[in-house]
């Protein structure tokens, strides 16, 4: 069992962004001929790790050795020249253009100058037959399925002759069969002596395919392991980490709601291919559900159906025990429920708005453009809940990009609690944001439920969810698998041996 | 003063200001208002007559552009509007008949907003590309135009309507009060009903402002009928001014202008944030140039330069990747470049 | 055991690839109309009547290769009709006093100059193509009334030999030597797209620029390649223009933006950039010259009539590719 001589080898590595410490000396190697998988959360720094490698960002501490020697890339071109090829999850490549030259654009086989392209389908038809791939290399990219663009993009890198081949994420759109064949290719690649590093955020397939497990957590590495001697519900502990909670020790939630007869909202058999297998759950009134599994295990996924923002292709939504239609959030709104997404950039802040016109913004929408809330009853809303969520700073004209990320969330959270949700939907609404504000949401969401609010509350943090939560839903792989009462006996530990075993213990 | 210099508007009313103080020193009198006859007269009162209908497209460019879109066809929309008012005066027996005037300005004004709203429905209904959608209208519009007059330039001669954009009004011309009444309906619908907030909000991001609830078709479709609408004023306008319309010619590039006026103003390309002051102050700077280039004795042939000009200083430094570029050129491989951002002042 | 995963998607595929379906449509609208002018009009059904199009649009087509390219990369040209104007002026005002061949090479450098330059500001400080080509505009259409505000008619023995000389062709048909020129052109062109890798390259940064940085394309120099390519287009459709003109004038080519603009959407290309073809774009010249030509013949039909058709057309191309796209995204 003496292992090669590693061909990537990656020691101390450190980066840092404004704020943020994304990897602080970490260390990784790649040996040839190996599938090696790279593990964490959200934030645990794998695709900062991957982007460093391949050259997107450059490194502020540590050194990369690619076959003995030191290197150092400067683009995405120079790591691919290098023999560093990338497969990312959001196929990068030109859907327009024809298979064939997806795979050879930039080395075109040429003959008299000119682009031969008789010999560039030749060669590409060649190459995928290699990948159990037989289609038309002369029709679009776009033509055909997302597992076989992926295929088309590892031929593109293959034939580069890669070294090293990074495949990140590239099983999360594909069904079952189509990951069995990207594992054999995968395999057999392995085989003839290529290092893979592979991304994947599904144990099972983590468990089939990888001989190595890097495992990284806030930015920091906590070990490789060999995955025949790693059990998944140790994978899972070591992914999640113990934080040192900063609020009183874990305690049960018993659901306090009196016995009745139909909960405030109940989703029966909704799904939608792709997202979230059917699934049932119900919150009645005052009620604390969390969500808990890994991230891509369909968390947001039901959130947004039940928000509306995403049509649910099957099933119903029934509250107060009426079906309704929630075919937008505009309809969500008007069913009194509200989501605090859990990219707060992209989905939640007007970015170049104030503080006071991103809190009344769900508000004004609700009652359209032609009832404004009056200037005084704005000040008077914005006031009390920037005093009862300990804005800071307490300037409802500040530009609210310039506000940390707490506060921003504080803010997101403002805009809904002015409409009085019965329903509120928090999408990771701790993740990124120092400690002290974390506290504060967490207080908030108990003393909201305390009040009669539903709440469905999505963490990767298990002592969170169990924290606050009266009941907890378990997903895995876009399924709820399980639904547990938070009684006293309910430990983390629990909830880590159900996400890894699958099944309710 | 460091708040001052820092105002959106500050810049734009820089070169405003710079421009008039110009034409104080070549022209005599330049600021020397007078009233005759009752009318108010002077250099400062013929450019923002003769800036009327710029602002006026301007106006409604300024809430299109906000939501993130751009609309071509308002030079289209102008001739059209002109076009249809001309042509149910001119079939008027009595060309000077209030009602019947009243009834022309209405139907085309009607028209006017039709075909904006048509941009709109392409925009938010069938999901076009704003610039894609509004060049079919500004293609097929002056067609549109000339198909009206049937090619031909209608020339009416009408009391009522030569008021619009030529007549006075308690001592002010009537295109100022027209703009003015414009600008307040706006700042109206903007800012003291909550139109501008939504505006705002999803051309500021677009998601966010689905899933905070808004419906953005229904606000889309209503921007650009409003757009649509501030271009048949304006087309009313500069047919009355000229008591004739010329389907060809009336609005000509008028659409590039009023963009124009809308990112000197300070409103972004992009969409978002938007300011009607500055698009005013914008219009004014574009009307005055203008007026400048001719009182100065350059040949006016060069306003286009003078425009092409404006256009590139006023984009460069409203671009980050510019700033960066030749503000920061000299440090270029420290790490800190991040950190150093703030440091900078750009006048934009 | 091994089922190849492309089979199912196979079975779905049209008669015809979907990406020729735009040209297909414009090739057929082109024959409807030939075939409808040549039944309802006498002397309408001849082969010169397309070559007559060919002449009285040629600067046109010279144009609208070079905004295809800028298109293709999902960019837009707004100065080309400006840059047509201004390459009759300069030509106009220096023929006196300069040689011919010398203003026939000075003017489309000129033109190349100014594209490379906006092209180099679009891509360095990212800003719209649609404004940087907007201020192009605004320059060169103020430089021509800088030159001269009169239209100044040319009388160089050459550039008249180029107006007036017949080619011959078969049977009785002619062109003029500006076709020759603009198919000269567009074969060059055809072959750039296709066979070379700038060529291909166009389409990659039209189908996603980040993808081809990621794939390791040089996106800067295409980017602004493509606009240096359609200045010179538009300064040799300014030469073409002046054969056919002989003067030179300020107002020449105004609103020659939208027409080109119009020919490359109606000849199947998308307006976001990745997919069209050169051919597409002949056609969609010949069917704007013989929307002109039936209007013509028509007599009592206006000339308005053509805007309005072809913002008819627009309309249509514009939902079609809209349909296409969204069939193709699903």
């Amino acid at each position: 069992m003496s292992a090669p001589a590693p061909i990537l080898r990656m020691s101390g590595i450190g980066k840092q962004f404004p704020g943020v410490q994304a990897l602080d000396g970490v260390d990784f190697r790649l040996l040839p001929g190996e599938i090696h998988a790279l593990i964490g959360e959200n934030g645990a720094g794998k695709s900062t790790l991957i982007k460093v490698l391949t050259g997107v960002h450059d490194i502020d501490a540590g050194e990369i050795e690619l076959a003995g020697r030191k290197v150092v890339f400067a683009s995405p071109l120079a790591a691919q020249q290098a023999g560093i090829s990338t497969v990312y999850q959001e196929i990068n490549l030109c859907a327009n253009l024809p298979v064939a030259e997806n795979i050879f654009i930039g080395r075109e086989p040429r003959r008299l100058g000119r682009i031969h392209w008789k010999e560039m389908r030749r060669r590409a038809a060649e190459l995928l037959t290699r990948l159990e791939i037989d289609i038309d290399v002369s029709a679009p990219l776009s033509s055909y399925s997302l597992a076989v663009q992926q295929m088309v993009a590892i031929a593109r890198a293959v034939d580069i002759d890669a070294r090293v081949l990074i495949l990140d994420e590239p099983t999360s759109s594909l069904d079952a069969g189509e990951v069995a064949q990207l594992f054999r290719v995968m395999r057999r690649l392995r085989d003839e002596g290529i290092a893979i590093l592979f991304v994947s955020h599904f144990l099972d397939q983590l468990y089939e395919i990888s001989d190595r497990m890097t495992i990284l957590r806030n930015g920091r590495l906590v070990g490789e392991y060999l995955t025949a001697e790693l059990p998944q519900v140790e994978l899972v502990a070591k992914m999640i980490g113990r934080e040192l909670a900063d609020l009183e020790r874990l305690e049960g939630r018993p659901y306090a709601g009196e016995g009745k007869s139909a909960p405030l909202l109940e989703a029966r058999g909704l799904g939608r291919a792709g997202m979230i297998e059917p699934f049932t759950l119900g919150i009645g009134e005052g009620e604390v559900v969390g969500l808990a599994g890994l991230l891509g295990s369909g968390r947001t996924e039901i959130a947004r159906l039940l928000f509306g923002a995403d049509h649910a292709g099957q099933g119903s939504v029934w509250i107060d025990g009426e079906q309704v239609g929630l075919r937008s959030p505009r309809a969500a709104v008007r069913h009194r429920i509200a989501f605090c997404p859990e990219n707060r950039r992209a989905e939640g802040l007007i970015p170049g708005l104030t503080v006071r016109e991103n809190l009344i913004l769900a508000l004004q929408a609700a009652r359209g453009w032609t009832r404004p809330i009056p200037r005084s009853k704005q000040e008077e809303l914005v006031e009390k809940y920037i005093t009862a969520l300990n804005i800071r700073p307490a300037d409802p004209d500040q530009v609210i990009k310039n506000l940390s990320g707490g506060n921003q969330q504080k803010v997101m959270l403002a805009r809904w609690l002015i409409l009085q949700p019965r329903l509120l939907i928090l999408d990771e609404p701790t993740r990124g944001i120092d400690v002290g504000a974390k506290a504060e949401i967490q207080r908030l969401v108990t003393e909201l439920s305390d009040g009669g609010m539903a709440v469905l509350f999505i963490s990767a943090e298990l002592e969170e969810v169990l924290r606050l939560s009266h009941r907890v839903g378990v997903l895995r792989d876009r399924r709820l698998i399980a639904e547990l009462d938070n009684d006293d006996d309910l430990t983390t530990g629990d909830l880590m041996e159900t996400i890894a075993s699958g099944a309710a213990s | 003063m460091s708040a001052l210099l820092r105002h959106r508007l500050f810049w734009p009313g820089v070169v405003l200001a710079g421009l008039l103080l110009l034409n104080v020193l070549m022209t005599r009198n330049f600021l020397a208002i007078e009233i005759k006859d009752g009318h108010l007269y002077g250099s400062l009162v013929d450019i923002a007559r003769f800036g009327a209908p710029l602002i006026l497209v301007a106006l409604g460019m300024t809430l299109v552009i906000a939501t993130g879109g751009i609309d071509l066809s308002v030079g289209s929309v102008v001739a059209i509007a002109g076009a249809l008012a001309c042509l149910r005066i001119g079939d008027l027996n009595d060309q000077n008949s209030v009602g019947g005037v009243l009834a022309a300005v209405g139907i085309s004004l009607g028209l006017a907003v039709l075909l904006g709203g048509w941009n709109g429905f392409l925009v938010a209904g069938a999901g076009i590309q704003p610039i894609i959608a509004t060049l079919i209208l500004m293609v097929a519009g002056r067609g549109l135009a000339q198909l009206i007059s049937d090619g031909q330039i209608i020339t009416i001669n009408s009391g009522p309507y030569k008021l619009i954009g030529g007549g006075y009004w308690l001592t002010l011309p009537f295109g100022i009060i027209v703009v003015l009444v414009v600008l307040a309906l706006t700042a109206f619908l903007t800012r003291r009903l909550a139109l501008g907030l939504l505006i705002e909000a999803v051309g500021g991001n677009a998601e966010a402002s689905r899933l905070s609830g808004i419906r953005a078709r229904g606000l889309l479709v209503t921007v650009y009928a409003f757009c649509g609408l501030c271009a048949g004023i304006a087309g009313l306008m500069i047919s009355s001014n000229v008591s004739s319309a010329d389907g060809n010619n009336a609005g000509l590039w008028i659409e590039l202008d009023a963009i124009l006026a809308v990112v000197i103003g300070g409103t972004s390309l992009a969409g978002g944030r938007f300011s009607l002051g500055g698009t005013v102050l914008g219009a004014l700077i574009i009307q005055t140039l203008t007026t400048t280039i001719y009182s100065i004795g350059v040949p006016p042939e060069t306003t286009l330069l003078f425009k092409a000009l404006v256009v590139t200083v006023v984009c460069l430094l409203q671009s980050p990747a510019f700033r960066a570029k030749v503000f920061h050129r000299r440090r270029r491989p420290s790490a800190s470049s991040t950190a150093s951002e703030g440091k900078v002042k750009v006048p934009a | 055991m091994t089922t190849p995963v492309g089979a199912a998607s196979l079975t779905r595929r049209l008669p015809v690839p979907r990406k020729y379906i735009p040209v297909l449509v414009t090739a057929c609208l082109f024959a409807a109309m030939f075939v409808a002018g040549g039944i309802r009009y006498e002397g309408f059904a001849t082969g010169q009547i397309i070559l007559n199009v060919f002449i009285d649009n040629a600067f046109l087509l010279v144009v609208a290769v070079g905004m295809t390219f800028v298109i293709l990369t999902g960019g837009i040209d707004l100065s080309v009709g400006s840059v047509v104007a201004l390459s009759t002026m300069i030509s106009a005002s220096l023929l006196p006093a300069w040689p011919a061949p010398a203003v026939m090479v000075l003017v489309p450098a000129i033109g190349a100059l100014l594209g490379l330059a906006m092209g180099a500001i679009i891509h360095y400080f990212e800003i719209q193509p649609f404004i940087v080509t907007l201020a192009g505009m605004f320059l060169a259409r103020g430089l021509c009334y800088t030159i001269g505000t009169d239209s100044v008619s040319i009388t160089d023995p050459a550039f008249t030999a180029f107006a007036q000389t017949r080619v011959d062709l078969v049977a009785d048909m002619w062109v003029s030597p500006s076709v020759l020129i603009a198919v000269l052109v567009v074969l060059v062109a055809a072959y750039v797209l296709h066979y070379t890798p700038f060529g291909r390259r166009v389409y990659a940064v039209g189908g996603s620029e980040q993808s081809a940085l990621l794939m390791g394309l040089p996106v800067a120099r295409t980017k602004i390649a493509v606009y240096t390519i359609s200045g010179f287009c538009s300064a040799l459709g300014g030469l073409l223009l002046s054969f056919y003109m002989l003067s030179g004038y300020g107002l020449h080519a105004v609103g020659m933006e939208l027409d080109a603009i119009a020919a490359v959407v109606i000849g199947g290309t998308l307006l976001t950039g990745g997919s069209g073809y050169l051919f597409g774009t002949v056609l969609g010249v010949l069917v704007l010259g013989l929307i002109q030509t039936v209007i013509s013949f028509e007599g009592t039909l206006s000339s308005w009539w053509t805007k309005i058709f072809i913002g008819l057309l627009l309309f249509t191309f514009i939902v079609l590719q809209r349909l296409i796209a969204g069939r193709g995204k699903q």
